[in-house]
């Protein structure tokens, strides 16, 4: 137990340090329009917009070649945001969220009683967020995981294996409920 | 000599329920069973435990310790046995439970070593003085529950007055006037040290004009003190002029910042319960375990008792004999600044100052409660009442509509969520609660941002270790065929190498949009792109996978 956790800490450690070194060294100069647009996009790497991430659908959208109302998990909101960024017309969302939705973040959890170790996952997580070793128990981190989805069945072998899980809300990050609006409720009322 | 007061603009007059639990004295709780320490009781990252479940603890022992610089440790507030450290309700106005060390008293109430011993305080340098309160796990008791040590420390010498808050200007809480009433000497005390702490010698005690007996009390306590450097003012009863800001102009005149703090016009503000805590910490080595608390309400019996910090509310409930089948709600805290619990098994932590209790048959009427609210009638009653000169109208407007980039222009972080808009408003809005849910809103925002820009990154990490892996095994297979073939001559190997080099040249170069942005260049910024060009060469040189690289003659010629 002590050492699996150990190492665990030496790999997050090791990680932690190549992905500041990778941030600055492989930082590559582009296009601010897309790093603009890129900046409002939810990160989640789903896929959903039918580009293989979310930097090269804001790629799509800065050639003109997508629409602005492809990714679901981004929402309403973040159509308009687009919108606003671009001076291009909001049109309404290709599809519901599947996943991703800010409103009910989930994240995967592997049941590591049924994970024959085939690292099926590890390559498909756009974003690194599952550790483990060939014929070995994998697991997901969950801090990293975007929720994604790309690592469900079909591409874990075994059912039942990876299943989506709530993010427990937790009280530092809670959100007050937005008063009741009555919608003009005296209105009409006395006209 | 009178001070010259300068009085801040809006503010509510309100009736002030003090006179139930002050006209009779203080008393002690009983011991409950369980005492219930959450990890989080200050601003700051929450304390990490050191103690297992089943572990005996005594009295004053440190429990947890802070969790960073910016944190406070937390001391078991009697003796017993570490039932659990899991999750259990707190007083939040979320009602989520949090992690929480569950102690199950044994009623020996058994003191760690040193506990209460007495010490000679003036033998202490300012940094033993720091680090003696700062292990005392004492935060700011007024309510905020900033870690105090770090409202003591001052290195640059920038703190030039120290206020002493004994104003307690909300309905019905009157912990710190009966503290006053008390222990006004001992109060004196620890202004002195916190005078030592922060090396000044200026200091204000500030108490409303309606607490004439514990004006006079205070007044005695510093003439018998003989500390001529501490001047005690009265200032005008009004809602809510306890507020640091509030409290700050009054007596100085001077504006914080915006989104500043006192510190930045050279003035710490600090609570009397803090005050006395400090002088409990250094002169007797007691720690933050137990504090005064107001209960009133629904209750037969409305006093302040001296409870052990960890105390569910429902055994104070009981103990000042409300009936826990009647209640309608009970809050935590005042009635305008306060919040309705969801569990009143939840226990009191270090920044509570009253519990206030309400049953179905009398509720309190607190600002922000109507389910029922008209339109805004723009009348400008709310604009007149905020003590921070905010625009409470635009800001509800602006909340309203989800427009969070627009409110926070408005100053939305310098509302301090006093109530007196809310108070006011002749529509019964619940402005208040727009202002919290906009305030938790954008917080909520800003940590989907972070935590976006790691997937990003992570992403761009991934994508890197994707391709360099490719790289790696195409390598690799040509360097079999070419062994294969026999032919792995010097000559063939620096051409594979420079093949290898031009494809990830190519890729590089193809794979990324060309910039928009690098017309016109100045000087400077031509140079700064030539530097950016040649790091990211030396990076591809590095990229060369080291199975491969015997033979570096190859480079100069690139
Ligand atoms: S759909 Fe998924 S991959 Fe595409 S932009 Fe949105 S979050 Fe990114
Ligand atoms: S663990 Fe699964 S759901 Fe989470 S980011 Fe990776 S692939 Fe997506
Ligand atoms: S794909 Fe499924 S079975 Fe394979 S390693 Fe991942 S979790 Fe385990
Ligand atoms: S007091 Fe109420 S009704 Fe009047 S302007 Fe303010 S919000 Fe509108
Ligand atoms: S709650 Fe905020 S906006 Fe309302 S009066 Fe108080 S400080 Fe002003």
């Amino acid at each position: 137990m002590l050492t699996s956790m150990l190492i665990f800490a030496a790999a997050a450690l090791v990680f932690g340090a190549l992905l500041g070194f990778a941030a600055i060294k492989f930082h590559v100069e582009g296009d601010p329009v897309v790093d603009k647009i890129d900046a409002i996009l939810p990160q989640t790497q789903c896929g959903q917009c039918g580009y293989p991430g979310c930097k090269p659908y804001a790629r799509a959208i800065a050639s003109g070649e997508a629409d602005i109302n492809q990714c679901p998990p981004g929402g309403e909101q973040g159509v308009m945001a687009l919108a606003d960024l671009l001076g291009r017309e909001p049109g309404p969302l290709i599809a519901e969220p599947s996943t991703g939705n800010s409103d009910e973040p989930m994240v995967a959890l592997i049941d590591e009683e049924t994970c024959i170790g085939c690292t099926k996952c590890i390559q498909v997580c756009p974003v690194d967020a599952i550790v483990g070793a060939a014929r070995h128990k994998h697991t997901v981190i969950e801090a990293y995981c975007t929720g994604c989805k790309l690592c469900l069945p079909p591409v874990c072998p075994v059912e039942n294996c990876i299943v989506m899980d709530m993010v427990r809300p937790t009280a530092t990050l809670w959100k007050w409920p937005e008063p009741l609006q009555i919608p003009e409720l005296m209105r009409g009322a006395g006209s | 000599m009178m001070r010259r007061l300068y009085n801040f603009a809006g503010g509510v007059r309100l009736k002030e329920h003090k006179r139930e639990s002050t006209s009779s004295p203080v008393g002690r709780t009983q011991l409950p069973q369980k005492i219930i320490l959450p990890l989080h009781q200050h601003i700051g990252v929450p304390a990490k435990p050191i103690v297992n479940a089943g572990e005996r603890v005594l009295k004053g022992q440190v429990v947890a310790e802070a969790g960073n610089n910016i944190s406070a440790p937390i001391h078991a507030s009697t003796s017993g046995t570490v039932l659990a450290i899991e999750d259990h309700p707190i007083a939040h106005p979320s009602g989520l439970p949090a992690r929480c060390i569950i102690i199950k008293t044994d009623g020996k109430d058994e003191a760690a070593g040193g506990y209460g011993a007495p010490c000679d305080t003036s033998a202490l340098t300012q940094e033993q003085l720091n680090a003696a309160i700062k292990q005392a796990g004492i935060v700011g008791l007024g309510g905020a529950g900033f870690p105090t040590y770090l409202k003591l420390a001052n290195e640059a010498k920038k703190i030039t007055t120290l206020i002493l808050n004994g104003v307690e200007c909300e309905p019905y809480i009157t912990c710190d006037q009966m503290l006053m009433r008390g222990h006004s000497a001992d109060i004196v005390r620890g202004l002195v040290i916190m005078q030592r702490a922060l090396g000044i010698k200026r200091a204000i005690i500030a108490i409303e004009n309606n607490k004439p007996k514990e004006l006079e009390l205070m007044q005695e306590a510093i003439y018998e003190a003989g500390t001529p450097d501490m001047e005690l003012v009265q200032v005008p009863t009004v809602y809510p002029a306890g507020g640091e800001k509030q409290l700050i102009q009054t007596l100085t005149g001077k504006e914080v910042p915006s989104q500043g703090l006192p510190m930045d016009i050279g003035i710490v503000c600090h609570n009397v319960g803090t005050t006395y805590a400090i002088y409990r910490a250094i002169a007797f080595n007691e720690p933050l375990i137990s504090r005064y608390i107001t209960i009133a309400g629904s209750v037969a019996k409305a006093q302040v008792l001296d409870v052990l910090i960890g105390t569910p509310v429902s055994h104070l409930i009981e103990q000042c004999g409300g009936n826990r089948k009647t209640l309608s709600r009970v809050i935590m805290g005042g009635p305008m600044m306060g919040f309705a619990l969801h569990d009143d098994e939840a226990p009191v932590v270090k920044t509570t100052n009253c519990i206030l209790v309400n049953s179905v048959i009398s509720d309190v009427p607190l600002p922000s409660r109507s389910n029922f609210s008209l339109p805004c009638i723009r009348c400008g009653a709310c604009a007149d009442a905020c003590p921070v000169g905010l625009l409470p109208q635009q800001l509800y407007w602006y909340a309203r509509a989800r427009d969070f980039d627009k409110v926070q222009d408005y100053n939305l972080f310098d509302c301090i969520e006093c109530g007196c808009c809310d108070y006011v408003c002749p529509s019964q809005i619940p402005l208040v609660q727009y202002y919290r849910y906009a305030k938790t809103a954008i917080w909520q925002q800003e940590n989907e941002k972070t935590l976006s820009d790691i997937s990003r990154q992570r992403h761009e990490f991934h994508k890197f270790r994707q391709e360099r892996e490719k790289q790696e095994r195409e390598l690799r297979h040509k360097q079999k065929r070419q062994a294969v073939d026999g032919a792995s001559t010097q000559d063939n190997k620096k051409a594979a190498i420079q093949a290898a080099m031009e494809r990830v040249r190519r890729k590089r170069e193809h794979s990324d949009v060309t910039p928009k942005n690098i017309d016109n260049l100045t000087e400077q910024q031509q140079k700064l792109i030539e530097e950016a060009d040649a790091r990211r060469k030396k990076k591809l040189e590095e990229l060369k996978p080291e199975k491969i690289t015997i033979n570096t003659s190859g480079r100069e010629s690139e």
